[in-house]
């Protein structure tokens, strides 16, 4: 890559964000912002590999995509609206100073994960404003058509106009369930990244669990003293960090148990256990993140998978079991237990979650492995039948295949 | 900027005496802090006619224009700044009612 690309590269990563932002604030208008933007980063392209990388590549993209604005709006308007066309040409404001400008992409991520708005419609408006993703990139990350993903985007933009879904950081009063609708949209971006599903697709996608990352970073600089997005950015590390021993050459999916520990990123682990111990020593209550992140903390401390501190991570999961009561926090739980209390004890606490869990692959893959460790053959391979079938991600199906193929035949 | 609340209810009941005098409280409220445009209960799908005269011929219908079990059973209108304040009030609406509130903006 020349130096150029990288710098436009840099840019993108770096600014796009923040170039939408400004232009939404002063052209009150998601439409015009994400298209000028996207017009300034081609100009960009065009232009630097002659022209020179500009000394100040946020404000140079800033400056030609708020110009791309008004050419746009000047296009648009109609004839008689000669004094607002002279207005937006004399108003050609040097961008704003940088801290205004932190505030204006907290704005967007806010606008973008709005309550009104559907949980698919939320992240692919996130992707696109917010990460500076392409319709095409974002509807193959979710195995859509790119025109049906391009529709989605642009009726939610319509809808944010139509309905006027403010542009503004929410009230003390709403902004921790705000808060938390936006770390639900990062989750479940890291979440598809992390366990991509689809027969078709690599078992790990690493472009959407870096964006997810990323995102996640840009929200904790913008809200430091936010606990749960600290859990939510610390839970990430800690998963990524084992990304690349999490499958196996083969494709296929590496359990906590065999993964090679000395393949774990130690940067990322280091990084995610500071920010865990961080949120320990505030005394605050943790949420729900923050007690993910700290059962993986425990996790990622054990040099050996015999040396884990199983007495903690089930003391963590009944602390995460009190705040959230799924049936999915008791089926990690019980695979802890396992390891504490034996398979058998494990088993029932499984069994007992049946009704709510049939049709999740996770159910019965933990349950057929269960049954594998207590012997019970043909019981078990009937359960991991029942995992393949219903699991989507494709290094998953290859272990549970290979784990139901070794049992002893009947 | 105006909203239209639909107050959607999927049984052939009115509003109890408690519900109408929740709904009093909470549309002086609106009037009290000039939310209030206009307010109205409606009478039941099976009260309803149906009129297509785009040919010029008046053709009139018994019965609501769609057949389903939910229907609209009456509507605010509201002022508001932006969508954030109509879903406040739009929430408090259902609580007072005890029926779902459909919010959509006036273009």
């Amino acid at each position: 890559m020349s130096d150029v690309d990288a710098a436009v590269t840099r840019a993108h990563r770096g600014e796009w964000a923040r170039v939408v932002a400004a232009l939404t604030r002063r052209f009150g208008d998601l439409d015009i912002a994400e298209e000028a933007a996207a017009e300034a980063f081609a100009t960009a392209v065009e232009r630097w590999p002659t022209d020179g990388v500009p000394p100040n590549p946020g404000a140079w993209l800033t400056t030609t995509a708020n110009r791309k604005a008004i050419d746009r709006i000047r296009r648009e308007s109609k004839r008689d609206d000669k004094q607002k066309e002279a207005q937006l040409l004399y108003d050609d404001d040097p961008p704003e100073p940088l801290g205004v400008i932190d505030d204006e992409r907290l704005r967007l991520i806010f606008t973008c994960c709005h309550p009104a708005l559907a949980m698919e419609t939320r992240v692919a408006l996130t992707l696109r404003m917010v990460g500076g993703l392409t319709v095409a990139e974002i509807a193959r990350a979710f195995l859509v058509q790119e025109p049906a993903m391009g529709r989605r985007i642009t009726r939610a933009k319509d809808k944010i106009k139509a309905a006027r879904i403010p542009y503004r950081v929410p009230s003390a009063e709403d902004l921790p369930s705000r808060v938390s609708g936006v770390l639900a949209v990062l989750f479940l971006v890291f979440n598809e990244g992390y366990l991509a599903t689809g027969p078709g697709t690599d078992p790990v996608r690493h472009d959407l669990t870096a964006e997810a990352i990323r995102l996640t970073r840009l929200i904790r600089a913008l809200l430091p003293d936010d606990g749960e997005v600290a859990g939510l950015l610390a839970l990430m590390l800690l998963t990524e960090a084992r990304r690349t021993a999490r499958v196996s050459a083969a494709g296929e999916l590496v359990t906590l148990d065999e993964q090679d520990r000395g393949a774990w990123d130690t940067t990322l682990v280091a990084e995610g256990h500071r920010l865990v111990r961080e949120r320990i020593a505030t005394g605050v209550p943790p949420g729900r993140y923050q007690l993910l992140a700290a059962i993986n903390a425990v996790h990622t401390h054990a040099r050996d998978i015999r040396d884990t501190d199983w007495s903690q991570v089930v003391a963590l999961y009944d602390q995460l079991a009190r705040l959230d009561p799924s049936p999915i926090v008791a089926l990690n739980r019980a695979i802890a237990v396992a390891e504490l209390d034996g398979p058998d004890v494990a088993l029932a606490a499984v069994e007992r979650l049946e009704d709510r869990l049939a049709g999740y692959h996770a159910y019965h893959a933990t349950r057929a492995d269960l049954l594998r460790r207590l012997g019970r053959s043909p019981a078990a391979r009937a359960a991991y039948d029942q995992a393949i079938a219903l699991a989507g991600n494709t290094a998953e199906t290859a272990y549970l295949t290979r784990r139901r193929d070794q049992l002893a035949r009947p | 900027m105006q909203y239209l609340f639909s107050v959607i209810h999927d049984a052939a009941t009115l509003a109890t005496d408690d519900e109408m005098a929740a709904i009093d409280v909470f549309n002086d409220k609106l009037v009290a802090d000039g939310h209030w445009v206009f307010a109205g209960g409606l009478g039941g799908p099976t009260t309803a006619t149906v009129i297509d005269n785009r040919g010029g011929d008046a053709l009139f219908t018994d019965g609501p224009f769609l057949e389903s079990k939910e229907y609209l059973a009456g509507f605010w209108i509201v002022e508001a700044e932006d969508l954030d304040v109509a879903l406040k009030l739009a929430a408090e609406g259902s609580k007072a009612c005890n029926r779902k509130v459909e919010v959509r903006p006036f273009l």
